[in-house]
């Protein structure tokens, strides 16, 4: 007992410090993760309500619930509330803050005080987005398109064009402190192949967010100037081009989604080690993977508009390296797989968020070639099929290894255990909700129902009914885990430092770990997810 | 320009190897040398997305001078070339005295820091006024987009020239806002300099902030010949 | 129409099959690829469930030969879909040369047609089978996307510059017609229906009295001397602009030096943005006609251009009576007629 007594009073980052001020002006990278945790699962609740009213909408074929403004504004800020709010800043910002030193055997991040503000900057980008929300929301769609945007709309579009502009300057923030880090603060002996590789893919997330989150900025500035002075820079009848909007929007917005999904793959190859207790397959490939992620992710964006009357020609240039984007992806995916084989395979609940996402992530990977293809294309663009492909990766992939990693991370983070059984629950509950609300939706499509549609014809009904349904299993499995996350905070088993019994540089130091991470700084002199290492290991046959 | 480069490039490599005495040691670092090499990639990177944040301007002017070169040969004729030439040695000099301020700094000259990041900072408000004479001609003009802009000797071009004139201004203004944000670190650095904050230990912010004017100024050497002369002979 | 659940659309164009190739190969390939991934996961995992708390996993985690291999296959697999997505694409977007040439506008919230005839209709199409059906369109506002599900085809309609859709229809029905680019508040409002029918049934619609303007021909040759461009574009040529017999279609030298070719895009640029592509040899005094000329009068106007290449008569010179001179044989030179009654290929089912 007396040494349960000696692991409760020693000092961790939660207890070296109480009261408001404490975690308002903190600089330790783990408390800036808990308020970043805080506020991303505020803004994902808030998108998850307007994604709840607009399933409930769709029951019916008539329009029935809300107006069609309504509605409009509905899809619209569930689609730049859960993008901006939720999916670009919530694992980089939430687990990458935490985790990146740990994982480094650093002390913090390169610059504490930047990581604050970024946290300052996003709470007022989500200040902003409120106040619009107060207004009524923008109707535009969370792409913006004009001349819609900038001269039709009766709604808030400056206001959250701004508070878009704003978040990225926070993702910008983060993104510039991880490279930093990564390049200048790694421990002893920790050459970049022996780095995690989810510090891999937080950097290459990182290197996008530099290179094409400006030119986000800019492009909401031209959107946001166009509306209140008319300057004729997209608007024709001044002789200006709306599909040069579209060219500089994607431009970001087609790497934005690699932004969305590369962290969570880099979480997908941690899971995967610890719960099968092996090295990642083909380590190299997938680090490697990674970055050609990044670099192909630039260069595929007139996919999105193959049908805005782009010439053929140029859609072909965007079609084929597309397909290229594709193949990292499948090589990922058959290394994580082969990662199992012969391995010593637990089913813990991070582990089932992680079967998930093998199995969702490569139907929304396959989908995503379907659309790459240009002949089919032009048929269900703008369709529920877009909307169920990129649902797949958005939520059948990066939530699904956000809450895997939460879940993996948590006795770390909390000193805590979440509680199994419901864990597991939970992660059931999420796989059944999820592909019952967006496999309908893929049939949906290549029927033709469009998206972006208030009321639709009767015979697409049935499928809806059955998406509406499984939107809300769904819901039940994400609010489990807001439950008894918070729960076990306080009543939660205690966890030692390796309560997984997994490899790496954050499970060398105490649950919750010390304010300054390590009581002696840590040289690293093997390979990641070195298993094997030391004597007597049972080894799976 | 390059040369300038060169010198603070090297400053900055006999540094490295120098001193460890009396900078500041943030928590998260092992040593000053570390701290230092830190900072400057994270300025780098800093540049590096500040370029692409103005490529996204560089880029709609591209497409729009394909579109419509005679709308920008009219536009191009309309700005003030001998305000914009002025301003550009304006700026040239202010990096000038920018390096000889960084210089100062890793030399320990604290009466001649104060004074170069003085005169830089001068001339920078020389910039921003002159800017200031430019844009209230355009309003005096008419040809400020979305306050009744009107320029009837374009003709049929005019909506094409307006066009021109957004992004005129948004490119210069954009470029004006980053120097007011330098001008505003120079006022802070200047009582700072003069109070003897700055050492060969602790020259690093100067450094940094060299590397910010720098940029500045080569988005400005890019901006001046695409908007003001090359639409214009 | 469709009633209870379907659960595949309905096949009414001639390319509709194509497309539906392309998707049966695609769920085909990704229903390998999802159960063999799924499969090994689940066998993975049962066969190598963890039996001891401190049981690590074996040493097997590199091989060349896998990695190659698992690169190559999905390479080979995606650019073959490339090429077929391709050349389908590439199939859908460019129509035939004896297409049936309609125009469409959109705006908020509705759709415009316009048959070679004169027919205007609004929200609904009526096309016969076994024709290429070619629709110029363009919208009067921001952007919306005209998409016929059964045909599988879309495409985005723009301000400020047309866009083309064609297809040839197979089998007489009533399909959905979507506007499938979200354009406002009425956005899911915007739909329509595409009547498709035997081209006897076709001939019977046309001559029905259906709402009908002057063949666009006509009234683009009305409109043409009404505004005046016939003083300074004399058809015999030697006026102040240069005639427009036969220039549709054509390569035209701009006073720049470049080359553009006639289509409908350079003509409507030309009326609204004269100076914009010059022709060589002539000065810019042509006003612009910007604000003065709707979409509907500019598709009008354009037809009319286009059937002088036809060989269709011109209008005379201003002080002649223009209803006189664009007589009966301006409609032949406007397809319409001729070309459905012929068409024997596709017919019913």
């Amino acid at each position: 007992m007396s040494a349960v007594a000696a692991r409760t009073l020693r000092p961790n980052y939660l207890n070296a410090a109480y009261g408001v001020k404490s975690w308002l002006l903190t600089k330790d990278h783990k408390r800036i993760a808990l308020l970043y945790l805080a506020s991303v699962t505020l803004f994902f609740v808030v998108g998850g309500v307007f994604a709840g009213l607009i399933r409930l909408e769709l029951l019916t074929p008539e329009g029935d619930l809300v107006s069609s403004d309504t509605y409009n504004r509905l899809f619209t800020m569930h689609g730049v509330v859960m993008i901006f709010f939720f999916l670009i800043p919530a694992i980089p910002a939430v687990l990458g803050n935490f985790l990146l030193p740990l994982m480094l055997g650093a002390k913090d991040l390169a610059f504490p005080k930047i990581n604050l503000l970024s946290w300052y900057v996003y709470m007022v980008a989500g200040t902003l987005g409120t106040l619009a929300l107060v207004q009524g929301g923008a109707d535009t769609g969370w792409t913006f398109y004009p001349p819609f945007s900038t001269r039709f709309s009766n709604s808030p579009v400056t206001l959250v064009a701004l508070a878009g502009f704003v978040a990225g300057f926070s993702s910008i923030l983060t993104a510039l402190n991880f490279i930093v880090t990564v390049h200048r603060m790694r421990a002893p002996g920790l050459s970049w192949f022996r780095l995690p590789l989810f510090v891999w893919s937080l950097y290459a997330t990182s290197v996008i967010i530099m290179l094409a989150t400006p030119i986000l900025a800019i492009t909401l500035v031209m959107l946001m100037l166009e509306r209140s002075l008319h300057l004729g820079i997209f608007d024709p009848t001044l002789g200006g081009d709306p599909v040069l909007f579209q060219h500089l929007f994607w431009f970001y917005s087609h790497p934005a989604v690699y932004i969305m999904i590369l962290p969570s793959m880099g979480i997908i190859s941690e899971l995967i080690a610890a719960f099968s207790r092996k090295r990642v397959f083909g380590y190299s490939f997938v680090a490697f993977s990674s970055m050609a992620i990044a670099v192909l992710g630039f260069l595929v964006w007139g996919h999105h508009l193959f049908v805005s009357s782009q010439t053929a020609f140029t859609g072909t240039v965007f079609s084929v390296i597309t397909m290229l984007v594709a193949v990292p992806s499948a090589i990922k995916v058959f290394n994580w797989t082969a990662t199992l084989y012969r391995g010593s395979v637990s089913w813990q609940t991070p582990m089932l968020y992680v079967m998930g996402f093998l199995g969702l992530f490569t139907i929304g990977g396959l989908t995503g070639v379907f659309l790459a293809t240009m002949g089919f294309d032009i048929h269900v663009h703008d369709t529920y099929f877009v909307v169920a492909h990129f649902h797949y990766i958005m939520v059948g992939g990066t939530l699904m290894g956000y809450l895997g990693g939460l879940h993996y991370w948590w006795p770390k983070i909390t000193g805590r255990m979440y509680p199994e059984f419901w864990g597991k629950i939970s992660a059931l509950l999420v796989f059944v909700g999820f592909n019952l609300t967006f496999f309908p939706q893929f049939i949906l499509g290549y029927l033709g129902m469009p998206r972006r549609y208030h009321a639709y014809t009767p015979e697409f009904q049935v499928l809806n009914v059955l998406s509406t349904a499984g939107a809300t299993v769904l819901g039940v499995g994400y609010l489990l885990p807001m439950v008894y996350l918070v729960w076990s905070m306080r009543y939660g088993k205690k966890a030692g430092a390796n309560p997984f019994g997994a490899v790496g540089l954050e499970w060398e130091t105490s649950s919750p770990p010390p304010t300054f991470n390590f009581d002696h700084p840590p040289v690293v002199d093997h390979e990641a997810y070195d298993y094997r290492r030391g004597e007597d290991k049972k080894v799976a046959a | 320009m390059s040369a300038e480069m060169h010198a603070h490039g090297a400053a900055l490599a006999a540094d490295s190897h120098g001193h460890h005495a009396s900078g500041v040691l943030q928590h998260q670092f092992d040593s000053l040398e570390q701290q230092r090499d830190a900072s400057t990639l994270g300025m780098w990177a800093f540049v590096a997305q500040e370029a692409m944040f103005f490529g996204g301007l560089f880029t709609a002017y591209i497409v729009y001078r394909f579109l419509y070169p005679d709308a920008y040969h009219i536009g191009s004729h309309q700005l003030n070339v001998v305000l914009g030439g002025i301003n550009t040695a304006v700026l040239i000099s202010s990096s000038l005295t920018m390096a000889l301020a960084v210089w100062s700094a890793q030399t320990g000259r604290r009466r001649q820091l104060t004074a170069w990041l003085t005169t830089t900072l001068l001339l920078g408000f020389a910039f921003l006024v002159i800017k200031y004479f430019e844009y209230r001609e355009k309003f005096a003009h008419h040809l400020v987009p979305g306050l009744h802009f009107s320029l009837p000797a374009a003709g049929a071009e005019e909506g094409h020239v307006q066009l021109f004139f957004s992004l005129y201004f948004a490119m210069t203004g954009m470029h004006a806002i980053h120097m007011i944000i330098g001008a505003g670190i120079l006022m802070v650095y200047i009582p700072m300099a003069a109070r003897g904050k700055f050492t060969p230990e602790y020259s690093h912010p100067v450094e940094l902030f060299g590397l910010y004017w720098h940029f500045v100024d080569i988005v400005w050497i890019f901006l001046f010949p695409l908007l003001y002369l090359l639409g214009r002979y | 129409m469709q009633s209870g659940f379907p659960l595949f659309p309905e096949s009414a164009s001639t390319m509709a099959g194509q497309v539906d190739a392309l998707y049966v190969f695609l769920v085909a390939m990704s229903a390998f690829f999802s159960l063999l991934i799924a499969a090994s996961v689940v066998y993975c995992a049962i066969r190598y469930r963890r039996r001891s708390p401190d049981e690590v996993g074996g040493s097997f985690h590199a091989s060349m030969l896998l990695e190659v291999t698992w690169t190559i296959i999905p390479l080979g697999i995606v650019l073959f879909l490339f090429f077929w997505g391709a050349r389908v694409f590439f199939l859908q977007v460019q129509p035939p040369p004896d297409a049936l040439e309609l125009t469409a506008t959109g705006k908020q919230w509705m759709w415009r047609f316009q048959h070679p005839d004169g027919q205007r209709e609004i929200n609904t199409l009526h096309v016969p089978t076994g024709q290429p059906i070619r629709i110029e369109m363009i919208s009067e506002d921001v952007l919306h996307s005209l998409y016929v599900p059964v045909f599988r085809t879309k495409m985005d309609v723009v301000p400020g510059r047309y866009t083309t859709l064609w297809f040839e229809a197979t089998k007489p029905g009533t399909y959905h017609l979507f506007c499938a680019e979200y354009c406002g508040t009425e956005h899911s409002g915007m739909v329509g229906w595409v009547e498709v029918m035997t081209p006897e049934d076709y001939q019977h619609w046309l001559a029905g009295g259906a709402a009908a303007d002057k063949p666009p021909a006509e009234a683009g040759a009305d409109l043409f001397a009404s505004i005046g461009c016939n003083t300074c574009h004399v058809d015999a040529g030697g006026g102040r602009a240069p005639s427009l017999r036969g220039v549709f279609g054509r390569q035209v030298q701009l006073a720049n030096g470049q080359t553009v070719v006639a289509d409908a895009s350079y003509l409507r640029r030309s009326i609204l943005e004269p100076p914009a592509q010059l022709v060589a040899g002539y000065q810019p005094i042509m006003p612009t006609y910007k604000g003065q000329i709707s979409e509907e009068n500019l598709f009008k106007l354009i037809a009319y251009i286009k059937s002088l290449s036809d060989g269709g008569a011109a209008t005379p010179a201003p002080a002649a009576d223009p209803a006189a001179a664009a007589g009966a044989d301006a409609p032949a030179a406007t397809t319409g007629a001729a070309a459905p009654a012929a068409g024997t290929q596709g017919g019913a089912g």
